[in-house]
């Protein structure tokens, strides 16, 4: 072990690439900013869409909703903002929660919550558009 | 020798300096930003479950739009509506914020206070913006 100091745990090759403890190294931090910049003109096109449809009966609405151009922008600000979302809640909780079995039930609880908004406004969506 | 030792023995009765915390620092503007993206991160987080009421409503018929309406515009609805708008405005500009320094850019003392003045008078000015289009497109307040 040539350049390894005797207490040393990591190997060589762990160091080198850099992934830490958590093996992902700095994968969340990079999908952060994608989500992020992505989320700019998706949360405009979501404020433009709201206020079209302001005030519009249930008819109209879903109409316009299940249109391909809205429902396909709605999708994609779904998905990128319930992994934004997930990404940031789970840093806030390694932040503050420090009690090991609180922070497990907390992490698996952001994961159930995002899973269950993104898959119920997709599906809302999906049904809006193919009108099953 | 003596002297060094007797000095390492009043450091270690001395009571050991504490973590700083929240409390302790003076609040500036760039703090209280900072403070801001966390809390408008978190109350969005909850927030996004008024869209998906919204899509699910619309999805499942004229009755459960009809109710998704009815909270919509009660006075609680708006309220919740507007404090959602802004939230959303706030924490998008305080994103690009973040990112600008991604960049390296924008992290002078003058700069920082410029950013963080422009993120609270961005959203709160945008957010009455889009209120007020919002109005104006169903035509007027009701």
């Amino acid at each position: 072990m040539i350049g390894q100091r005797p207490n040393e745990m990591r190997t060589p090759m762990r160091r080198v690439r850099g992934l830490g403890a958590a093996h992902s190294g700095t994968g969340e931090f990079w999908h952060q900013r994608v989500t992020s910049v992505a989320g700019i003109p998706l949360t405009i096109a979501l404020i433009v869409i709201v206020i079209a449809l302001l005030g519009r009966s249930h008819a109209a609405v879903v109409q316009i909703l299940g249109s391909p151009i809205v429902a396909i922008t709605m999708l994609l600000f779904i998905v990128n903002m319930t992994y934004h979302m997930w990404i940031g809640a789970q840093e806030i909780i390694v932040d503050y929660v420090h009690d090991d079995k609180l922070k497990l039930l907390t992490l698996m609880a952001n994961t159930f919550f995002c899973f269950a908004v993104a898959f119920a406004s997709a599906f809302a969506i999906l049904k809006l558009s193919f009108g099953v | 020798m003596a002297e060094l030792e007797a000095e390492s023995t009043t450091a270690s009765q001395r009571p050991r300096p504490l973590s700083p915390h929240l409390q302790v620092y003076k609040l500036t503007l760039t703090f209280l930003m900072s403070g801001f993206h966390r809390v408008t991160g978190i109350a969005l987080y909850f927030g996004i479950l008024l869209l998906a009421w919204w899509l699910i409503a619309a999805a499942s018929g004229p009755n459960a739009y009809a109710n998704f309406e009815w909270f919509m515009g009660s006075l609680i609805g708006r309220l919740v509506l507007l404090g959602f708008t802004w939230g959303l405005i706030h924490h998008t500009l305080g994103g690009v914020r973040h990112l600008i320094w991604d960049t390296g850019n924008g992290l002078e003392p003058a700069e920082r206070e410029l950013l963080a003045l422009a993120t609270i008078v961005g959203s709160v000015s945008l957010t009455l913006v889009v209120f007020v289009v919002g109005y104006l497109s169903m035509g007027g307040p009701r």
